[in-house]
């Protein structure tokens, strides 16, 4: 756990960027720092290495205070990721990865191959290990950049705007990649971006700093998106937070419908007589495997043939047990029936199909959790 | 080819075809020699000076007002003066009236181009090797001289280019060296030796600008001069 005790950081002019922090970044989790620039967020994370002294207070680690430590051996337990990933250009990339182990006197020989497991670790193909960092592209430089971060094992990982340089798409890649691994290592990472939707994508647990580095919340993102301390940080977290919480809402709440399926195979009469006694005019129409192919309104068929024949109209579907609310939502806006289809996490069979009114029971059920107590509430 | 030229043309023969040209303390193997000696010496001086200092600027900052001044000095230092300077002071008994001109001449190529080399290298970079936990002995070794090397070897060779043609200068205080055709075929009226002298001068600088550009292949990470094949 990195703990902040009443940390300031107050420069020779008189700036004070951090002031008066007090903090907890508990062991496992990734904390993330937010804020407008200037807000002291990449301050008070390079505190955390001694990169920057506090002026006062202290900041330990796992109860001991930094300031006790000399920064070389500090920083060689603490991985450290910055933006443009900061790969030491002469090298190749097995020996940028290899560096703190060469520092730590490891062997060559077991620095590298323990590089190269590395390597492959952050998805990076084996061929990049002899090549140099110019010869890799932004977002590959950054897995670099984190697997280098790695290479000692550190129980810590600092990260201060690690995805901010690379585009959309890469930068999407980057923080799956991050949170899959993370699945795995279960690191204390400290995390810094100005990007409240990678804040709440990334966070455990999100604080929210102001302009003059002072604390405005610290709470898990969804108790952040329902709760906001004031108007700063409702604010700072933008439009449709209320949309945005229902990414942390489960569908355990959302009932399915088990009985709205039709199978390709069947005539048009059966899946009109099914329609009838489920009282819905939709049904979803599933292959041999269960799987779903479109939606159909049998009582706007001609009565003869089967569905094989017939156009299906669009459908969206979620991961029972896996996706939010908000995916369900979202694949429910996506079929002119109004209904979300839940699928399997393996198979993608049908488990069933969420209509109106269960979307709108576990809406309702969502929104009165805002305000008493949000079970994520921290 | 007008008859001047020509004439010219004979006299590179004359001077280089000539057997008595190439023994003796005269001959143009102890000449080059004498020559290269200088140089070498100047430059190893001249880089014992500048490149700790540079690199000892740079890394830390302090000092940078120094640099300038260095720079402003390499503009406006004659050579020659200086050399006709410390000789009237110290006399021709020693090497030193010659080399410490050229040793003066050599240290702010080497100097300026080190430390800007060192100063120039990507802040994110520096930061990260802290960050890695290099102490800042370690960050300046295998991180800043690496990067900066392009350009601590372009300082060098600026120098030893420098180096080469002034020690030509040597001459003047009857020390030997390629320059001593020159002068001494001025002397005399001896345009073949004045000529052999020179083309010998421009070819000599010319060999010492391919042995940096191969040192700088050999030296410089494939990274940092990013001259490498992409597999």
């Amino acid at each position: 756990m990195i703990t902040f005790d009443g940390v300031t950081k107050r420069y020779a002019d008189g700036t004070v960027a951090v002031d008066d922090l007090h903090l907890e970044a508990p062991t496992g989790e990734i904390t993330v720092f937010v804020g407008p620039s200037g807000c002291g967020k990449t301050t008070s994370l390079r505190m955390i290495n001694r990169m920057i002294d506090a002026t006062h207070g202290t900041i330990s680690l796992d109860g001991v205070d930094v300031r006790t430590i000399d920064p070389p051996t500090l920083r060689r337990g603490i991985g450290y990721v910055i933006q443009q990933a900061g790969l030491f250009p002469h090298r190749t990339i097995v020996d940028n990865i290899a560096t703190v182990p060469h520092l730590l006197g490891w062997s060559r020989k077991k620095a590298r191959a323990h590089a190269l497991e590395l390597l492959d670790r952050v998805g990076l193909a084996p061929e990049l290990a002899g090549r140099y960092p110019f010869q890799l592209s932004g977002g590959q430089q950054q897995r670099v950049g984190v697997a280098r971060a790695l290479a000692a094992d550190p129980p810590v990982l600092l990260m201060d705007e690690p995805f901010s340089a690379v585009d959309p798409v890469v930068r999407t890649s980057l923080q799956d990649e991050l949170l899959r691994l993370q699945a795995e290592l279960n690191k204390t990472i400290v995390f810094v971006t100005h990007d409240i939707d990678e804040a709440i994508k990334l966070g455990d647990r999100v604080a929210v700093l102001r302009v003059g580095g002072r604390l405005a919340q610290v709470a898990a993102p969804a108790a952040l998106l329902s709760a906001p301390a004031d108007e700063f940080v409702a604010e700072f977290l933008g439009r449709d937070r209320g949309i945005r919480r229902l990414s942390f809402v489960s569908d355990a709440s959302l009932r399915l419908r088990p009985d709205l399926t039709v199978p390709a195979s069947s005539p048009v009469s059966e899946a009109a007589g099914r329609a009838a006694s489920a009282q819905s005019p939709w049904l979803a129409v599933v292959d041999a495997g269960d799987r779903p192919l479109g939606w159909v309104n049998p009582a706007e068929l001609p009565r003869d043939g089967t569905l094989e024949g017939v156009r299906l109209l669009p459908y969206g579907t979620f991961v029972h047990g896996r996706d939010s609310l908000r995916t369900a939502l979202d694949a429910a806006l996506l079929s002119p029936s109004g209904c979300a289809i839940a699928v399997a996490e393996d198979g993608g069979a049908v488990v069933g199909v969420a209509t109106r009114e269960s979307l709108d029971e576990a809406l309702a059920l969502a929104a009165s959790d805002v305000g008493n107590g949000d079970p994520a509430n921290g | 080819m007008g008859a001047g030229e020509e004439e010219r043309v004979n006299w590179l023969i004359e001077f280089f075809g000539d057997p008595a040209n190439w023994s003796g303390p005269d001959g143009i193997p102890l000449r080059l020699l004498e020559h290269l000696l200088f140089s070498v010496a100047a430059l190893a001086l001249a880089a014992l000076v500048a490149i700790p200092l540079g690199l000892w600027i740079g890394h830390t900052g302090r000092g940078s007002l120094f640099i300038v001044v260095a720079a402003n000095l390499a503009r406006a230092l004659p050579t020659l003066g200086l050399v006709v300077l410390i000789v009237m002071l110290l006399g021709t008994a020693s090497v030193w009236p010659v080399l410490i001109p050229l040793v003066a001449l050599a240290v702010p190529a080497i100097l300026v181009n080190t430390f800007e080399g060192i100063r120039g290298v990507d802040p994110e970079l520096r930061d990260a090797a802290y960050g890695m936990g290099l102490s800042g002995r370690q960050v300046l070794g295998r991180v800043l001289v690496p990067v900066a090397l392009p350009l601590i070897l372009l300082g060098l060779r600026l120098a030893a280019i420098q180096i080469v043609a002034t020690a030509a200068v040597a001459a003047y205080t009857g020390l030997g060296g390629l320059g001593r055709y020159i002068i001494d075929g001025l002397a005399i009226r001896d345009y073949p030796t004045v000529l052999g002298g020179s083309v010998l001068i421009v070819l000599f600088a010319l060999a010492a600008q391919f042995l940096f550009v191969m040192a700088e292949r050999v030296a410089v990470s494939p990274g940092v001069s990013r001259r490498v094949k992409v597999r």
